[in-house]
């Protein structure tokens, strides 16, 4: 669907308790503007509002919020602003408070975003699997990473589709230039569905517990135009370090300290070149795949940039 | 970006060339503890920097405790990096290390102010680990591209840093592009050189017979 179409069709759904036109009309009448007069397409779509505005003799107030930009889950990327949605429910997490009614995850083509749908918003049920469009929802941020909100005023409309939804895998490359703490050798809240990191043998949400052991890099890979926070999980840190949990946990006894195992990490691998592809979460890229790039570079093609300056 | 999670400071690929004539250093805001910038002079704002060179020298200049400095030389010239209580695992790899031997260094840029006026540029390090030969090389195409990066857009409308490496150095460009098409040229010889230290073997060998 071009763009012009689009916007035909949502004008078109704005306007359908109204008015009786129909979507070639409204198409026509923004090509004119757009292709003509080569007005822009949001002006256009602005004028062409204006217009069936008057003939419907209401105010655009009447309209009700029909003109939201529709955004893709992996496209959001700016807070409290008001969109519609197209997405599965891909996930359904237990909510933590009794003011959130449903929290999980929407998902489509581009990837996925987390939702939170409040309980004093009383909407219905969203169900695992199925495919919805959300309209009027607002975006919000926290700590780099994005959602959306059901509120009040949020329609859910069940669509008869399936989606695929994409996975918002990335590749990013550069030096290693740190490896931050809360890396190596840690501890994970035991209780179920927690796993949150001990900090001193507490969790944040379960206070004193006996934790339970778990291997992982926070790092920065850095490229010297961008910077990339990576996660490695048990296995990634394994395949990269060779180190396993049981290793880990030995060197950690020998030494009568666990920080010596992200001592070691830092020593074997800052400074160096890797290549990172995972999925994206908030500002973190989750390494499923690492590999050191250590083969030999060619400087053939900037030095011929160089020259050419 | 969010407010609530401050970024990472991106770390600058600046050869020791340039890096030692970023003499001019400022911050960004009133608050003491706001980071500081060096000021590249092909344009940019350096809070942090990545090198990879070969470690030439290290020495504890150290008076009352241990301060370590080293010598860290890539193909237009020498880092000096020091490094002491504050920075113990830079210390501790500084007076470990066997020289001479390839490291990357992490780490921050500091100027100093000596008794006649020049200024001497140098990084507070991180981290130093060692790495080998094909790390380094990397380094150095990867520092050619990105400082021939800011030398392309030095002229550009809107280009804050490079108006202000204007006023502050007055340094020809031209400089740091002629070093870094020289660092690239570098590598060639590397390789290249194996074949002519040959083929002098070759020579002296036919003489000696």
């Amino acid at each position: 669907m071009s763009d012009i179409q689009q916007t035909a069709q949502q004008l078109h759904d704005q306007f359908s308790e109204h008015l009786d036109v129909d979507v070639e009309e409204i198409e026509e009448r923004l090509e004119r503007y757009v292709d003509e007069y080569k007005i822009p397409l949001d002006e256009a779509r602005r004028s062409v509002e204006s217009h069936y505005l008057d003939e419907a003799g209401i105010e655009r107030d009447e309209l009700g919020r029909g003109g939201n930009p529709t955004v893709q889950a992996a496209d959001v990327d700016t807070a409290d602003e008001w969109v519609d949605i197209t997405a599965k429910v891909v996930d359904l997490w237990e909510p933590r408070s009794d003011s959130v009614a449903q929290v999980g995850l929407l998902g489509d083509e581009s990837g996925t975003i987390k939702f939170t749908k409040w309980a004093a918003s009383d909407l219905d049920e969203l169900d695992e699997g199925q495919v919805y469009h959300l309209g009027n929802v607002v975006t919000d941020e926290y700590q780099g990473r994005y959602s959306v909100k059901l509120n009040r005023t949020t329609t859910i409309t069940e669509v008869d589709e399936d989606i695929e939804v994409g996975d918002d895998e990335t590749t990013v490359e550069g030096a290693l230039v740190d490896i931050q703490s809360g890396s190596g050798l840690i501890k994970r809240c035991p209780h179920e569905d927690c796993t949150r990191v001990l900090q001193n043998g507490r969790c944040s949400e379960h206070g004193e517990v006996e934790g339970e052991f778990d291997l992982r890099i926070k790092g920065v890979l850095d490229d010297g135009t961008d910077v990339h926070e990576i996660i490695l999980n048990e296995e990634a840190t394994t395949d990269l370090t060779g180190v396993t949990l049981a290793e880990a946990k030995q060197q950690a006894m020998d030494a009568l300290d666990t920080t010596v195992v992200a001592d070691e990490m830092r020593e074997t691998l800052l400074g160096k070149y890797y290549r990172v592809s995972g999925p994206t979460l908030g500002r973190y890229v989750l390494a499923n795949d690492i590999e050191e790039l250590n083969d030999p570079v060619d400087g053939e093609s900037v030095l011929i940039k160089a020259r050419s300056m | 970006m969010s407010e609530s999670a401050p970024t990472r400071e991106v770390a600058r690929r600046v050869f020791a060339d340039e890096f030692n004539d970023a003499t001019f250093t400022f911050k960004e805001s009133d608050d003491e503890r706001a980071p500081l910038y060096s000021l590249l002079p092909t344009g940019a704002k350096a809070n942090r920097v990545f090198l990879v060179g070969t470690l030439t020298e290290t020495e504890d200049v150290g008076e009352d405790s241990e301060y370590w400095r080293g010598r860290v030389v890539d193909p237009t010239g020498t880092f000096f990096v020091y490094a002491g209580q504050y920075q113990p695992d830079a210390a501790n790899a500084l007076r470990e290390l066997d020289t001479p031997a390839y490291v990357a260094i992490v780490g921050k840029p500091r100027t100093y102010e000596t008794e006649d006026g020049t200024v001497n540029v140098s990084v507070r390090p991180e981290s130093i680990t060692e790495v080998d030969t094909a790390t380094r090389d990397r380094w150095v195409v990867e520092t050619a591209e990105r400082t021939l990066e800011r030398i392309e857009a030095f002229d550009e409308e809107g280009n804050e840093y490079a108006r202000r490496a204007e006023e502050e150095y007055d340094l020809p460009l031209r400089r740091y592009k002629r070093a870094a098409i020289d660092a690239l040229e570098s590598l060639d010889e590397t390789e290249d050189g194996d074949g002519e230290d040959e083929d002098t073997r070759d020579a002296e060998t036919a003489e000696s017979v």
